[in-house]
């Protein structure tokens, strides 16, 4: 990123914190938390620890950072180095990201550009100008990309309130600033369990690594009564409901599930851990020492801000988390994909001089497919 | 400490203070050695170990779950303190610990009982104060099934390796995951071994007593038996094959693949100068940044913590295992080709 670009993003970030300080607040237990930030073009600095809403915008004034993070866990030292912290517990988070969700509109608005020449273009595998393999992707997610992402939260939800007993005023949700959504359960019976537990509970969630004994399938001494019901509890319910479909069709079902075998139904499991299984990113669940991005912050990758949905079904990012000025700013653009901030169409551009909001700048420029002219 | 009646004593002789056992009992350790009736214990403590390194469970003298007779309590006791005595003077660890698991698995069997006795409910609540107090997992009965909360159940579970003990392969409900009474003894079996191993590891040495010497010295050639010599073939496993040929097209492999692959190759032996090239082909390589992280892993800057290789199972959830035949159930990529002879 040139140095114009920089100042102009730091300028623009700087004017949204100073604005928006009542969005900015630190997490509860502030004291035990540890915080960190980047700078752009610049590494992470991080075991900071503050006292309270004050320091964390004195923090942001004097930085401008690009990104803010701050720990799920809570420590005794947090500003020591790792091994001397003293890990005390850690709230349960996750993260859904539509780039991992498969979905078929994906290809549409990726674009590629080349670490070498700078070229961006809609082929992935190698740069169309110098042929360079070193490319780095963009993509710019559309409405379905956020449904899509959406519904997977509320499988979540689901899981976490009626398989793990966590009620439903401990479960918060973020819009991410980018792709997709972080989940938080406060207060649960896991806060205290290491990182090899979540890594287990991650797997539950996911429906991953399940056996076929478990939905009722055997090798030996086969048996109807032992697949699952359309009532049961947990993961076997939530089966019978997809692959029985309705009541009615069980009995049908079984039958054919046993014609078809014991090898066969691993496979079918593996269908449907796919198509029913809560797909979220195992490493952020499983790291107890993560420093997460910080509510009410903006992320880089996009310039739109981690933002608290009160109510996910109506949420829509583009509007609800799009805070930057609408003075305009003149660019360079080359964005083959078209997207909307602020119920406001812009793009596609090909390599033109466009007067945009600053909103719009900031969000190409963050994605690489604009420069300040 | 749990206030234990006779029958429990011989049916979790771990549980009980020796030294005060010996002494309630009116004995010293001294006589076990030149009291002839009493030096019988020592054969019968060298075959506990004996049966025990074998891989099987001592058969006792208890009968059902009552002791038979009024003599075989002592005997049934006395049997297991020997046995801590010999182990202590032949200092035979592999034996401590196959001994503390098969005594684990014999006490299991017991506290299985237990737990399932619907008609003595002394019983039943004696087994799941033994489960809480040693393991600190809260059992609660539910009609046919026992339920610990889900985070008691991760804590034991992580240890296993089978796939049925996988959460996602047990009944949850609300918070709770139900087993029943064979299952839950089954969780703690590894942290029972573990307890008694240490109560045997911290219990002291004492100095050899006369008429113990021959029971020792079996027990020091019976553990040659057990010592094992390792060869590796030192190819690649799946999984490291796989990450490397990823950088060698030049795609993008996960940062967690590349942790994986930079501590897989620290720990056999290679160093910081020889990994970084690999990571050449990388779509966002950066010479100064690879080399930071890579001295960070091997331990050389920054904490000074050295990362080990994650777990099969940590690779699987972030699906990058790529298991053949020939991991042949290995746990960790870098057990991969190691053959015992």
């Amino acid at each position: 990123m040139q140095e114009s670009d920089i100042l102009f993003l730091e300028d623009s970030f700087k004017k949204y914190y100073f604005n928006h300080f009542d969005q900015i607040t630190v997490p509860e237990r502030t004291s035990e938390r540890e915080f960190g930030y980047q700078k752009f073009n610049s590494g992470m600095t991080r075991h900071i620890s503050l006292k309270d809403d004050k320091e964390l915008h004195l923090m942001l004034m004097q930085n401008i950072p690009s990104d803010v993070y701050c720990s799920n866990a809570y420590y005794t030292f947090p500003n020591l180095p790792m091994n001397e912290k003293d890990w005390k517990e850690a709230d349960l988070i996750f993260d859904i990201d539509a780039k991992d969700l498969n979905l078929s509109c994906r290809e549409s608005h990726t674009v590629s550009i080349c670490n070498d020449c700078n070229e961006v273009s809609k082929i992935s595998t190698h740069c169309s100008k110098c042929n360079s393999s070193k490319l780095e992707k963009k993509s710019l997610p559309c409405k379905n990309c956020i449904d899509a992402s959406k519904i997977e939260v509320e499988k979540l939800s689901k899981v976490l309130i009626d398989d793990l007993a966590i009620t439903k005023e401990n479960i918060q949700v973020y819009f991410s600033g980018n792709e997709g959504f972080h989940v938080y359960a406060y207060n649960s019976q896991f806060q205290e369990i290491g990182s090899r537990e979540r890594s287990e509970l991650t797997d539950y969630i996911s429906l991953r690594g399940a056996i076929p004994e478990t939905f009722g399938m055997r090798k030996l001494k086969q048996n109807r009564a032992y697949f699952p019901d359309f009532d049961d509890k947990g993961w076997r319910g939530r089966f019978s409901k997809y692959v029985f479909g309705s009541k009615s069709k069980r009995s049908k079902i079984i039958t054919e599930l046993l014609a078809n075998g014991y090898t066969s139904f691993q496979k079918t499991l593996d269908d449907v851990s796919e198509n029913i299984g809560v797909k979220i990113d195992p490493n952020v669940t499983m790291d107890v020492h993560r420093i997460f991005r910080l509510p009410g912050s903006i992320n880089s990758k996009s310039g739109l801000t981690k933002t608290l949905c009160d109510d996910l079904t109506k949420f829509d990012p583009y509007t609800e988390a799009s805070f930057l000025s609408d003075d305009t700013v003149e660019v360079f653009a080359n964005s083959p994909i078209e997207f909307k901030l602020k119920n406001k169409k812009f793009g596609p551009y090909n390599n033109e001089k466009i007067t945009v909001p600053t909103y719009a700048a900031v969000y190409m420029i963050c994605k690489k497919l604009a420069r300040i002219a | 400490m749990l206030a234990l009646g006779q029958d429990e004593i011989a049916k979790y002789p771990f549980l009980a203070d020796a030294g005060q056992y010996l002494k309630d009992q009116g004995f010293s350790l001294d006589q076990f050695g030149s009291d002839p009736d009493l030096k019988q214990l020592i054969e019968k403590a060298y075959e506990r170990i004996r049966v025990a390194a074998d891989g099987k469970i001592y058969k006792s003298d208890l009968d059902g779950d009552h002791v038979s007779k009024e003599a075989a309590l002592p005997r049934e006791v006395f049997s297991f303190l020997l046995a801590i005595v010999l182990l202590k003077l032949s200092g035979m660890h592999t034996l401590i610990k196959r001994f503390a698991l098969a005594e684990a698995r014999r006490a299991e069997k017991y506290l299985e009982k237990d737990l399932a006795n619907i008609s003595d409910e002394s019983k039943n609540q004696l087994a799941i104060r033994v489960i809480d107090d040693l393991f600190s997992v809260q059992v609660k009965k539910s009609d046919d099934y026992f339920i610990i909360p889900v985070s008691d159940y991760l804590k034991h579970s992580i240890n296993f390796h089978e796939r049925e003990w996988k959460l996602i392969n047990r009944h949850v409900e609300n918070g709770q995951v139900f087993l029943s009474p064979h299952e839950t003894v089954r969780l703690i079996r590894k942290e029972l071994g573990t307890y008694i191993n240490s109560k045997i590891i911290n219990a002291k040495t004492p100095t050899m007593i006369p008429g113990f010497e021959d029971s020792v010295n079996k027990l020091v050639s019976l553990s040659k038996k057990f010592a094992t010599y390792t060869v590796t073939t030192g190819e690649y496993p799946p999984c490291v094959k796989h990450a490397i040929e990823i950088l060698e097209k030049g795609e993008n492999l996960p940062h967690s693949g590349r942790f994986m692959l930079a501590t897989f190759l620290l720990s056999k032996g290679q160093t910081v100068q020889q990994i970084a090239p690999l990571f050449k082909n990388a779509p966002d390589y950066n010479e100064r940044v690879t080399l930071y992280q890579l001295n960070h892993l091997a331990g050389t800057s920054g904490s000074g913590t050295q990362y080990s290789c994650p777990s099969c199972e940590k690779l699987k959830t972030q699906s990058l295992c790529f298991a053949t035949s020939e991991c042949d159930n290995i746990i960790n990529p870098l057990q991969f080709g190691r053959k015992k002879k």
